[in-house]
């Protein structure tokens, strides 16, 4: 990881010493004349990536609780395996049926109606162009849904079934065994979940390419064209000329590596941190 | 026996849960075979035995708790206050609201407080405000002989107090929802001696206004702390049956059934 680092360091270096701290701020991306700023990728990758987690962890988190809890036995293999499948379709095929079968539902009913509807909000103003944020934010969701729903599943399995049942003689419902013992001691599981998704949502390129519109502007309006930093070099790495062009998008790389690594090391904190306390007596 | 009739007897002799001819099965084995005995209200009733002799799944049976295991089912009728709780139509919720449950292994929430511990369930149902939870929480604390020892680490973690304060959190726990019997499972089979002391004094305690039946290998214990003690022993199919059932003294001095004796002396088990 070092070794990384330093290569990426080398060679945004043109970039970093050129365009100083002013390319994180800047707006504009102009290659033709040398003007270089990052920020609406960045605000683009967090963006997708929230709304994504916005969807996908109520989702998920439905499903781990369906697959656990409610389902009947024979249902859960298989239910399981097709949850997990999602995770092995390569992420370009995903971006295929985003763009040709996801898109066009987005733009029409989905953006028509939000706009028609919730159109005095910001978010929802605005052309409805079927590719943008908030079909980046749908792809990235999905894409996350197979891991967060796994690993939300795996840590409610884990819950020692004495928990579940202190809670059911105490005259609880099925529902609230779940949401007052279960849920609970599952916690720092489910934030690991969501810090996982979350950070391969971040880092997640072909699919949100594919559907993302390549724009590059700073807009509250969910339905705009936009660019992640993913996709932003994806797209342009291959005509990018010249030291500073290259470095720049070399930059935006390390700038998406610095994101990843902070959302890490706080998704391990806060998991350490939720931790359910010593867990003396509360096993098996 | 008819229940009418029951409630014309003495105070101290009336029956709080009569058990008919009750069997429970997981999934193809069955656990228990055709249990009939009739529990006394404000009395502590000790069920002895084996391992896998059934008595704890006869316990879970009195709270409809072991249904809870999957494939797991019980057959037969079990009268609470005369009603049939195995009745179609009963909901097993509000039995368990009745019939509170002490286990094996002290399992308080690790992610709450000894507070919300005890509060646990009246918040599931209970319109009562913060202050009349207090008040509750400290009275059930009080009953489990934890007050003192808790009253200034209420926002600590349930899960950070020794092992016998475990233990009695949750019996607390079970309190504070005011049950009408209170069913333990080898409530000090986790503990030390000391900690198994205070549990039994305890017990002794709860039983001036509830209904206690403890599951217990301990056969000291049984002895030292019930008024009633059911023998329970696998059949040769391996269900639990009733063996003998009377008022302790005379189950551990003068038992009638020699499996009985053979087992209270110590020649198995």
């Amino acid at each position: 990881m070092v070794a990384m680092t330093g290569y990426l360091l080398e060679s945004a270096w043109p970039a970093i010493t050129r365009l100083g701290v002013e390319f994180l701020t800047r707006v504009e991306w102009d290659p033709v004349q040398g003007i270089f700023g990052a920020l609406p990728g960045i605000y683009g990758t967090l963006l997708t990536s929230v709304l994504a987690m916005a969807i996908a962890i109520p989702v998920s988190l439905g499903v781990a609780i369906f697959l656990a809890e409610l389902a009947p036995n024979w249902l859960r293999g298989p239910a399981s395996l097709l949850v997990e499948m999602l995770a092995a379709v390569p992420s370009v095929v995903i971006g295929l049926w985003g763009l040709f079968v996801m898109v066009p539902v987005i733009r029409s009913p989905i953006e028509r109606w939000l706009g028609q509807s919730l159109g005095f909000l910001p978010f929802f103003q605005g052309p409805p162009f079927g590719v943008g944020f908030l079909a980046g934010g749908l792809i990235l969701a999905i894409m996350a849904l197979p891991i967060l729903t796994a690993i939300a599943r795996d840590s409610i399995l884990a819950v020692p079934s004495s928990q579940r049942e202190a809670m059911l003689a105490l005259g609880a419902t099925r529902w609230e065994a779940i949401s007052q013992a279960v849920l609970p001691y599952a916690r720092s599981g489910i934030v690991a979940a969501a810090m996982l998704g979350f950070g391969r949502a971040l880092g997640e390129t072909m699919a949100v390419t594919m559907v993302i519109g390549n724009g590059y502007r700073l807009t509250p309006q969910l339905f705009s064209p936009g660019n992640t930093m993913a996709s932003k070099i994806a797209i342009e790495f291959n005509e990018a000329s010249g030291d500073l062009y290259i470095g720049a998008l070399v930059e935006l790389g390390l700038v998406l590596f610095a994101i990843t690594l902070v959302v890490n090391l706080l998704g391990r904190i806060m998991i350490r941190w939720m931790a359910p306390g010593q867990r003396v007596g509360a096993q098996q | 026996m008819s229940h009418e009739t029951d409630w014309e007897r003495p105070l101290e002799q009336r029956a709080k849960i009569v058990v008919e001819r009750l069997n429970a099965w997981y999934g193809p084995v069955h656990a228990i075979h055709d249990i009939s005995l009739t529990i006394l209200d404000r009395r502590i009733t000790a069920v002895i035995g084996p391992s896998g002799c059934g008595k704890s799944t006869l316990l879970r049976c009195l709270n409809r708790m072991h249904e809870v295991q999957p494939g797991a089912r019980a057959q037969g009728e079990v009268l609470l206050n005369g009603e049939n709780i195995y009745a179609s139509g009963v909901d097993p919720v509000t039995v368990r609201r009745r019939v509170g449950m002490v286990f094996q292994r002290p399992n308080p929430f690790p992610t709450m407080s000894v507070f919300d511990n005890v509060a646990a369930g009246l918040k599931l149902h209970s319109l009562l405000s913060r202050t009349r939870f207090a008040d509750t929480v400290e009275r059930a604390l009080r009953r489990a002989a934890l007050w003192d020892e808790v009253k200034d680490k209420l926002k600590k973690n349930g899960a950070a107090l020794s092992g016998g304060q475990q233990q009695r959190l949750c019996i607390a726990r079970a309190l504070a929802v005011e049950p009408e019997v209170l069913l333990m499972d080898e409530p000090a089979s986790a503990l030390d001696p000391m900690a198994t002391l205070a549990i039994e004094d305890l017990m002794r305690e709860l039983v001036q206004d509830t209904t206690i039946v403890i599951v217990t290998h301990n056969m000291q214990q049984a002895a030292r702390v019930s008024d009633k003690t059911a023998f329970l022993l696998a059949n040769a199919q391996g269900a639990g049956e009733l063996i003998e059932y009377g008022d302790t003294p005379q189950v551990f001095t003068n038992p009638k059934d020699e499996r009985t004796e053979a087992y209270i002396t110590g020649r198995f088990g």
